[in-house]
Parts: structure tokens; sequence; C-alpha cells
């Protein structure tokens, strides 16, 4: 499982979702392994993920992509995190 | 990713948030006519703090401009900054409340509160810091401790507080890496 965390920069938000989605993973006891990306990589870098993790406002710049997409609205929130993410791979 | 990006993902390293907040970064209770004088708050706050250049503070609000208020990351708090560049002289972190809440334009997390300005001089060395403050705002009841702290150093006294609490619940599971001796 190949979960890609995308935010503008790739080094303030989507370090706060790949922190959470991995504590997650662990939680729910799936394997996988969480990648950051700006908005810029995303499109390429989706091409091999299983999912992305992003806000709503950013999936909607990044238009239609491969993987499935999972959007976050509060980013600290880490049971967002975990009911989204079991959601997703119920 | 890289192989090393991904070393350091599993086991954090670099500075904790107390090395990258100092308490020359920390404005409480200023006034904002709007998100850009939000920004620029917490960009003035790392310019004070000897961790960036005025050029970087355009930069933040340049990012926003471009990329939109995704930086709303939870209600009330945004994380404003851009990328590592030339203004940026050395990681660090401001934070900055606000007694007006101001609106970013988020359909769900506005209005802000607390503005936190962070300065970053490569895609990872800021996450032990970053990992520690998104913990603590995760708690409501810190967070309000954080929004009405007195004064600077009260804030950093909580966080610092909490880094102990966190490195102490570590070494109780047993899964601690050795750490270096505190000396502050």
């Amino acid at each position: 499982m190949k979960i890609l965390a995308v935010c503008g920069m790739g080094l303030g938000t989507s370090l706060i979702l790949r922190m959470n989605a991995e504590k997650a993973l662990k939680q729910l006891g799936i394997e996988g392994d969480v990648e950051v990306s700006d908005m810029g990589s995303a499109r390429a870098l989706a091409a091999t993920a299983d999912l992305i993790l992003t806000s709503q406002e950013l999936a909607e710049q990044l238009g239609p992509v491969k993987p499935r997409v999972v959007t976050i609205s509060n980013f600290i929130d880490f049971n967002e995190m975990v009911t989204k993410l079991k959601a997703a791979f119920a | 990713m890289s192989d090393a990006t991904a070393a350091a993902a599993a086991r954090p390293g670099g500075p904790r948030l107390t090395q990258l907040l100092a308490v020359d970064a920390i404005r409480l209770g200023e006034t904002a006519a709007d998100w850009r004088a939000a920004v620029r708050l917490a960009g003035d706050a790392l310019v004070a703090s000897g961790a960036t250049t005025p050029a970087y503070t355009d930069e933040m609000v340049a990012t926003v401009e471009q990329l939109g208020p995704y930086i709303v990351l939870a209600p009330g708090i945004a994380l404003a900054h851009s990328r590592p560049s030339p203004a940026v002289l050395r990681a660090g972190i401001s934070l900055v409340t606000l007694v007006e809440p101001v609106r970013f334009g988020h359909r769900e997390n506005d209005p802000v509160r607390l503005v936190i300005g962070l300065a970053a001089v490569d895609e990872e060395a800021h996450i032990t810091a970053l990992a520690t403050l998104a913990e603590f705002l995760s708690d409501e009841t810190r967070r309000e401790e954080l929004i009405g702290a007195a004064g600077a150093r009260d804030v950093v006294q909580l966080v610092r507080a909490f880094e102990q609490s966190q490195a102490a619940d570590r070494s109780s599971v047993g899964t601690a890496v050795p750490s270096t001796e505190e000396t502050s």
C-alpha cells in the first residue's frame, strides 16, 4: 500500500498528514508506506500511488488522478484520519 | 522519497520544538485586519527571532495567493510557510495569537485565531518540532492554554513541559533512543 500525502510545498501540512497516516495505519494493522509530495510533483507521483491524502481544496486543484483521493479537513485530528483510512480500506 | 528521507521519518530527528520556537517569535493578543496581515505578523515574528529576512514574509503571503487557504489546517489554526529559500537564515517557528479571529477563506476551518509561521531549511529538518506542535495543538485543553497564555515565556514553558512529558512517555514504553544531555 503506497499513500501519497500532498500539500502545496510538500514540507508543512503534508508532513503532519504523513505522521498521522503512519500512526493510523499502525493502529489499523495495515502495511503501507506514506510519502509526501508538493502539488507540482503530485500528478506524476500519483501514477504509482494507491491512495492520495490531501485537503479538499488541493484535491480540487489536483483534478482527476488515478488513485482514490481521501480528503482531510482537520489535519491534527487523529480520529478523522483513522476513520477515513478505515473507510477507504474497508 | 529517498531512503534517507524514509529513515528520517522512521526515526524522527532534528531540533526539538523548544529549539526552533524562540521567545522572540511568539506574539500574543495581536490584531490583524485580514489574512495577509495575519501572515505578515507570523513572518515579522520569524524575522524578529533571526530565522528569516523580510523577503520570506512576502514569500509566505505569495504562497497563499498562489495555492489558496489550505494552510488553515485545523479549526482556527493556520500554518503559514513557504519553501526553503535564501530568505531563510535558519529553521524557525513562530506563533501569533489573534484577539479577533480572521477569515482566510477556508470552507471549514475559518476563522483563524492562531497563526504558526514555519521557516524550513530543507524538507525534513523541522519534522520533530512540527510533529510536537501538531500533537500539542491536537488537544483542546492545551490549545486553549496556549491561546490564553499571559506571555511568550509562559508559552515556551507549556511547550517545554509537553515535550518533557512526551519524552517520559517514550522512555516508559522502552522505545526511546538515547538522548543527548539536557542542558537548558
